[in-house]
């Protein structure tokens, strides 16, 4: 166990005593004792930069289930280093904000920070692991972890329908991951990542590559919000906000990014192209549908909901064009290496506004009491830091030099540009769509960011609409969205801070064979990506200004093609249609159930002697018919027609018990004088026990003749029929000698008997006999206990 | 005792012994010839049954006051126990021994464990027949 594995598992150690202290200390805040946690780890991996920036990689083993190939194997390189550094530093951040958010005495503060400190210690699990059971094992630590911190208000409906439907979708992503990580284990035999990467050559011709990665793309694009899975986040938008801030901005829903930038030495090594199709293409479906469906949006935290699919759609469709590198041999010239770099680019300039964003409209939220962009406006002066921090995490985003969001659009647009003159795999014709789409969702993309920052704080100050009494937030709220957007600021104007530093080694563990020299320029000269970016502020402001002139646009799609509304409709279809298929066959009718038992036998031992062939007649060794076996055959030909077709019950009873009687003269006459006493006072019992039954019918029964029913006589007569064919077939075939001989010959030298089959009965295979008179113990007693409890409950009643 | 069957009393008095000796010969004589615990059980409760009828539960009751049930659980015991006994003598469950001894009065006779096996189940079979017959007959 080392310090690394220590610091994975802190959160969880952690929250075992977050409870203890909400109730030791009621009156500090329980976040203050949480921010310790998130703060030293964040120094703790500060530490790792010097390990990581030399291209080495830390890695330290425990134990797990060796035998299984599960170890927990926790690696940093460089692309573990900036998500474990975003995870715990703006974790610590949104600790910091949640303080002032929540409130310590309206809140249940212990259980937020126990899952919040969960949600932690599991990120930084997935993203630490090497092994992938042990990464999957976090992965979903993650998703019910934040499945907890969306339903925090459980009391509010839509928190569970939120909490529900986030919960649905990323878990059926997980579990298609696991399926995933099987395969690729099957290939491999290995659990191991690095050695994955190691024998890539293995898994890159094997006949399970394409299954395996669409299943681990499956649970990739579910996590992170990829079209057509996109669908939860905006739901998710119930949490709190500080919850929203971390899980569904900056951390959780880059772990599905995280997978696959990880997943990409694995997978895009293939000479079909299929990976960077299916990276590269639905990420730009989900960058243009974010973008396009937030400016329909009139929610604060919606807007930035779809916002943050696109821009994850944007980092997606980076990671699958770098992959495209791959496929080109002169390595120091390769132009795609630069579209995975912008991607771990984009991905920290992401973290840093849009966690401020979130923030922001927090603050808002929290000062006003409404989120609703149609009742704000005109707050500029009244909360002038929200308003700063708003704008420059808005330009930011929008891609507005000179802040980061900028820098991250810019390589965005090259690597598009370059993308479309990609020669290999049908992006000579098809590839031109890439920056097109890119373009247009830039466009929305400035639009929304536009409408988030101006249609907020400016225009008419409306305080009838307001719940509240807007004023500025508590300087502690403001603390960390501040730190947030000095980043924006820094990051904007010294890029080679990180450049320096992460950038490079978090680019060199995706594509492990590349050496990035990596530096990021403001001014690029005059060329295609300055003027797209010009066009995109023009036609931006342009539209933005004539929004509601053109607004109705999104009134043209019907609401009911919604994948919202395809979601809405499927759950409560298959509970209706489960329903139905169980009302259908569950019809709480024992004949039913006998019906499709008898089915189910004929069917599958039929199919048996049919498919294998089995059936032989072979009449050698059978005995000859004689005079008395023929007359008994027919005497119980007669009482089995007679018991079926008689008009009243006790014709029925006495036809059984005659053909219980010539049973009994059956055995007599094959020689079984044993079996032939027994049948007959068995007979003789159960006949009166009939006749007792009889006797306490209700009189309208008495009479009732039995119904004929087609499908019944035709699944008796099957049984029949099956039952007869396997008794011949297997009469036919002796395989092997009767061991009746050695009974034959023991029964009296070692058993000290004569009667053979009494000596088999309590000798022998007295075991047997044993438990057949407990079997009539308890039926004895069964059936005391039955009559005498009706007895005296009926005396009670 | 509504009915006063004096032709059936009277016959029950006298067959019940013969019934109950043939069961009994049943019983012994199952490990040489046909018969055994079971059928020796079921006729015996054959002529308990033949007394009810006669007669009527309160009465036979009165004759013989066995507690069934209780029979079923001493059946029972006798043969697990015989069945383990065998487990005293260090071999396995279930091993029956047996000898030829010199007893008084009946001369040179075989005694076998399996016979106190199938005396279990002999009461087995009488305490759950008469269980259920009886039961049914007095709920109403």
């Amino acid at each position: 166990m080392s310090a690394l594995h220590f610091a994975i598992i802190s959160p969880f150690i952690f929250a075992i005593f977050v409870p203890f202290l909400y109730k030791l200390f009621r009156k500090i805040h329980t976040g203050w004792f949480v921010l310790l946690l998130p703060s030293i780890l964040f120094i703790y991996f500060l530490q790792f930069i010097s390990v990581t920036r030399d291209g080495d990689t830390f890695i330290r083993t425990v134990s797990w289930i060796p035998s299984l190939h599960i170890d927990f194997i926790a690696k940093v390189d460089g692309l573990s280093l900036i998500f474990a550094l975003l995870i715990t530093g703006i974790g610590a951040l949104v600790v910091l904000y949640s303080i002032y958010y929540l409130s310590k005495n309206k809140e249940k503060l212990n259980t937020f920070y126990v899952y919040l400190l969960l949600f932690m210690g599991a990120m930084l699990g997935v993203v630490l692991s090497d092994n992938l059971i042990v990464l999957y094992m976090f992965w979903e630590f993650t998703s019910f972890s934040s499945f907890f911190l969306i339903g925090y208000w459980h009391e509010r409906e839509k928190s569970r329908y939120g909490a529900q439907k986030s919960m649905l979708i990323t878990v059926f992503g997980g579990l298609s991951l696991l399926g995933g990580i099987i395969l690729l284990y099957i290939m491999t035999g290995t659990f191991s990542i690095q050695e994955m990467v190691a024998n890539v050559g293995v898994i890159t011709g094997h006949a399970l590559f394409i299954p395996a990665m669409i299943f681990v793309l499956l649970g990739a694009f579910t996590k992170s919000a990829q079209f057509p899975f996109h669908i939860w986040l905006p739901d998710a938008m119930e949490a709190p906000t500080p919850v929203s801030a971390y899980l569904h901005s900056a951390t959780m829903v880059k772990a599905g990014i995280y997978l696959v930038a990880r997943m990409t030495p694995i997978f895009a090594y293939d000479q079909s192209g299929t990976w960077i199709w299916l990276v590269a293409g639905f990420g730009i479906i989900t960058l243009f549908w974010g973008s396009f469906n937030a400016v329909k949006q009139t929610d604060l935290k919606a807007i930035l909901a779809f916002s943050t699919i696109s821009q994850l759609g944007l980092i997606m469709s980076l990671l699958g064009v770098g992959a495209a590198a791959l496929h080109f041999n002169e390595l120091s010239e390769n132009i795609y290496t630069m579209a995975i770099v912008a991607a771990v680019f984009h991905l920290i300039n992401h973290s840093t506004f849009k966690g401020s964003l979130f923030m922001m409209a927090g603050i808002v939220d929290h000062e006003t009491g409404t989120r609703d962009i149609r009742k704000l406006g005109g707050l500029m002066t009244l909360m002038p830091i929200t308003f700063t921090i708003a704008l420059i995490g808005t330009f930011s985003m929008a891609g507005i030099p000179p802040f980061n969001g900028f820098l991250s659009k810019e390589m965005f647009f090259t690597a598009m540009k370059h993308i479309a003159s990609f020669d290999l795999f049908n992006f000579s014709s098809l590839g031109i769509l890439f920056p097109i789409i890119a373009w247009i969702a830039s466009v929305f993309t400035f639009i929304y960011s536009m409408m988030l920052v101006w249609k907020t704080f400016t225009g008419p100050y409306k305080p009838e609409k307001l719940a509240k009494k807007p004023h500025e937030a508590p300087i502690g709220m403001l603390i960390s969205p501040i730190i947030l957007v000095s980043l924006v600021i820094i990051i904007g104007l010294f890029p080679n801070i990180l450049s320096a530093t992460v950038l490079p080694a978090a680019a060199n563990a995706i594509m492990p064979e590349f050496i990035f020299d990596v530096h990021i320029k403001m001014w690029h000269g005059v060329n295609l990506e300055l003027f797209m970016t010009i066009g995109v502020i023009a036609i931006g402001t342009l539209l933005y200004l004539s929004l509601s002139k053109w607004s109705r646009v999104y009134s043209l799609f019907p609401e009911k093609l919604t994948l919202n509304k395809l979601y809405d409709a499927f759950i409560p279809s298959l509970e209706s249609s489960s329903n139905v298929f169980i009302r259908s066959h569950m019809t709480g009718y024992i004949r039913a159930y006998l019906a499709y038992i008898f089915i189910f036998f004929i069917g599958i031992l039929g199919i048996t002697i049919w498919g294998k062939d089995a059936f032989v007649l072979n009449t050698e060794n059978t005995a000859s018919i004689g005079v008395y076996e023929a007359i008994l055959a027919l005497l119980i030909v007669i009482g089995t027609v007679t018991i079926l077709a008689s008009k009243s019950r006790l014709t029925s009873i006495l036809a059984l018990g005659a053909v219980g009687y010539t049973v009994s003269l059956y055995y007599i006459l094959f020689r079984a004088p044993d079996l032939a006493l027994t049948q007959l006072v068995i007979e003789t019992i159960s006949v009166a026990l009939f006749l007792v039954c009889f006797y306490f019918l209700p009189k309208k029964f008495h009479l009732e003749k039995t119904r004929f029913k087609l499908t019944n006589a035709i699944i008796s007569i099957g049984v029949g029929l099956v039952v007869t064919l396997i008794a011949i077939a297997s009469s036919s075939t002796k395989l092997f000698p009767s061991i009746s001989k050695y009974y034959e010959e023991h029964t009296y030298d070692p058993a000290g008997g004569e009667n053979m089959v009494n000596v088999i009965l309590v000798d022998f295979r007295g075991f047997d006999t044993l438990f057949e008179i407990c079997v009539l113990a308890v039926a004895g007693l069964g059936i005391y206990s039955l009559i005498k409890l009706r007895m005296t409950r009926r005396k009670e009643g | 005792m509504k009915n006063k069957d004096i032709i059936l009393q009277t016959i029950a008095k006298v067959v019940f012994f013969i019934i109950i000796l043939f069961s009994i010969h049943i019983f012994f004589e199952g490990h040489y010839r046909p018969g055994g615990g079971f059928v020796g059980g079921l006729v015996t409760a054959g002529g308990l049954v033949l007394l009810l009828l006669a007669y009527d539960l309160k009465t036979v009751k009165k004759l013989m006051p066995i507690n069934f049930r209780i029979l079923i659980g001493i059946g029972l015991a006798v043969a697990l126990l015989t069945a383990s006994a065998a487990m005293l003598f260090d071999v396995p469950f279930f091993t029956h021994a047996f000898d030829y001894f010199d007893l008084p009065l009946l001369g040179e006779t075989s005694l076998h464990s399996a016979a106190l096996f199938d005396l279990g189940v002999y009461l087995v079979v009488v305490g759950t027949t008469m269980t259920i017959i009886q039961t049914i007959g007095e709920s109403e």
